[in-house]
């Protein structure tokens, strides 16, 4: 995926006031682009799901604008929200609703004629096959989940929402959801998810976009955000174990593990300089040997927390 | 136009009504029965003719039309309630549909189904009593308004009650009194004369004067003014569902 892929949602100053006065989004510009899968991480709160609405129609824009493959979502809703499929984070189902029929109804309510074989070949492939004539009661969270995922996909959509698809639901059908999101993409849709769990983020997204108070604090490549945000540990393990470190250290961000056999120097892969030479040198000088080196990159998770918390320090300091 | 819209929305409705068929025509036409007994057979038979209808027949459409108005109005205040209820609403916001085509799903379903009680309550009144009807094309006319006004006016009962409570408080306390006081039973000019011009206040004395006027040419107040009457209810709520669909109202935030 390169950056030059066109835009298939532009979002521009998208500015959301609820009724109540509450600002829950503050200007968020951003391009998903076609065919990639962009994961938004955010506490809860961050305004994840009313951004999610705003460009499904279900939540009316303040300000600002937000145009699907070129339309206008005001505008041109039929035109936008034939594109989109929407799994909501919520579980709302009808209950007494039989499988095939509820999904039929989706397809129907986006536009398209009835083609039965393109649902029953759906739920196959989401696993509700032998499911198909229960009513929605008798399925169990995660079989109601899917139900509502073959409801977002009935009309054959170019882009799926996904609101939190793995909130509630165990680890192996979480790995099933993520095999059902990479089937989609290599069908060709765009996906955009929102997660709390960071190692989704990791494993399935192509770009990561983080989300806090109402703004988007960063979006980019997962590998590069890692890299630009990530922090790297280097762990020095001695030869011997050590009772303190020498003052000679107190320079560099460095501790001592707990059984006093490694030295752990933390940096920042963005520095000009890693201050690892000198490091190696202080350590030399002190007269500690080395037994072996290792380093440790940072995990999305880390970079996460950091985003959010300086977003809280800076946020509380304007109010 | 999204007609696959509109009919996904008509069909599933009314693959909800057929679900419960037999309470919902079972249930109206069995106490329309009851009333033909008491009123019809057991006092009516005590009850000199009413303006030269005999009772049995004279309270047909006054019956009608308590029936369509309470099924209206509970069809069509469920039918949206409950999809508001359980969230499934999101779907059918989200979809690339007008209002006015949400509408016509909706509301058209909770009009059939009216409108096939109404038939299945005449065709068993006829059982009992030997119906003439006067004017048929304007009794459909009125039917069917009728069912539509109606209707509508349960969509917007439905768009407002945002708790079981709300839903059940206006039929119950409204419809259900003045419907009853509207001369199903009676001709108004059996009350005296005070409660006569009390009950000129009441719109369904209109609706179901010129409901009885198409069937025996007989009416408590001129037809013009009972099609006007109903002609302005039809308007007011599609002026109201207008106004609530362009605020976006307990439906878009
Ligand atoms: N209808 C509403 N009226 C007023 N405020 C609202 C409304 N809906 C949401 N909010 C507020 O807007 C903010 C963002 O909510 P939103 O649901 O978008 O968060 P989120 O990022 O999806 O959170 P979560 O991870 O918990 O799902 C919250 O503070 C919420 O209280
Ligand atoms: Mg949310």
């Amino acid at each position: 995926m390169t950056s030059e892929t066109p835009a298939i949602i532009s979002i521009r100053g998208l500015t959301k006031t609820y009724a109540n006065g509450f600002r829950a989004l503050k200007g968020i510009d951003l391009d998903v682009r076609e065919g990639e899968i962009l994961a938004l991480l955010g506490p809860n709160g961050a305004g994840k799901t009313t951004l999610i609405s705003t460009i499904c129609g279900l939540v009316q824009p303040t300000a600002g604008s937000v145009t699907v493959a070129g339309f206008d979502i005001g505008r041109d809703f039929r035109k936008t929200r034939e594109l989109i499929g929407l799994v909501p984070q919520e579980l709302a189902i009808a209950p007494f609703d039989v499988v095939e029929n509820t999904v039929r109804l989706s397809r129907g309510l986006f536009g398209l004629s009835r083609n039965d074989h393109y649902i029953a070949d759906l739920l196959g492939r989401l696993s509700l096959g032998d499911k198909m004539t229960n009513i929605m009661q008798q399925l169990s969270g995660g079989m109601k989940r899917r139900v509502l995922i073959a409801k977002a996909l009935a009309h054959e959509p170019r882009i799926l929402f996904l609101d939190e698809p793995t909130a509630g639901v165990d680890v192996e059908l979480r790995k099933d959801m993520w095999d059902i999101v990479e089937q989609l993409r290599q069908d060709g849709v765009t996906i955009i998810l929102t997660t709390h769990y960071i190692e989704e983020a990791e494993e399935i997204a192509d770009r990561v976009g983080v989300i806090a108070n109402g703004e988007l604090l960063v979006i980019d490549d997962k590998t590069t955000l890692m890299s630009r945000f990530g922090k790297k540990q280097l762990s020095i393990e001695l030869r011997s174990p050590c009772s303190s470190l020498p003052e000679s250290l107190a320079e560099f961000d460095v501790e001592l593990s707990s059984d006093q056999s490694r030295v752990i120097y933390s940096y920042d892969t963005r520095a000009e300089r890693t201050g690892i030479t000198a490091l190696l040198q202080a350590l030399n000088e002190a007269g500690l040997q080395l037994k072996d080196l290792s380093t440790v990159q940072s995990s999305l998770e880390d970079i996460f927390v950091d985003l959010v918390a300086s977003n809280r320090e800076t946020g509380e300091g304007v109010a | 136009m999204n007609i696959e819209g509109v009919k996904a929305i008509y069909i599933n409705e009314m693959r909800r009504t057929r679900k419960t068929l037999l309470q919902s025509v079972v249930s109206p036409v069995l106490s329309t029965m009851l009333y033909f007994v008491v009123f019809g057979s057991a006092i009516g038979s005590r009850i000199e003719s009413v303006g030269g209808v005999e009772y049995g027949l004279f309270i047909v459409p006054g019956l009608m039309m308590l029936s369509l108005l309470t099924q209206s109005i509970s069809n069509a205040s469920f039918g949206i309630f409950f999809p508001k209820f359980t969230g499934t609403i999101y779907e059918v916001m989200s979809a690339p549909l007008s209002f006015f085509e949400i509408i016509l799903g909706y509301v058209g379903a909770a009009a059939t189904k009216s409108l096939i009680i109404g038939t299945i309550i005449l065709i068993t009144a006829a059982f009992f009593v030997d119906l003439r009807i006067a004017h048929p094309v304007w009794m459909v006319t009125f039917l069917l308004v009728t069912c539509i006004a109606f209707s509508l006016f349960g969509f917007i009962i439905g768009l407002w009650a945002d708790n079981f409570e709300k839903l059940q408080l206006i039929p119950l306390i409204v419809i259900t009194p003045l419907v009853f006081l509207g001369g199903s039973f009676y001709s108004i000019d059996m009350l005296p004369e005070f409660w006569q011009k009390v009950t000129l206040l009441n719109p369904v004395v209109y609706l179901i004067s010129g409901f009885r006027w198409s069937f025996f040419d007989v009416a408590d107040v001129s037809v013009g003014l009972s099609v006007t009457m109903i002609t302005g209810f039809l308007l007011l709520c599609v002026g109201i569902v207008w106004w609530m669909f362009r605020t976006g109202y307990k439906l878009r935030s």
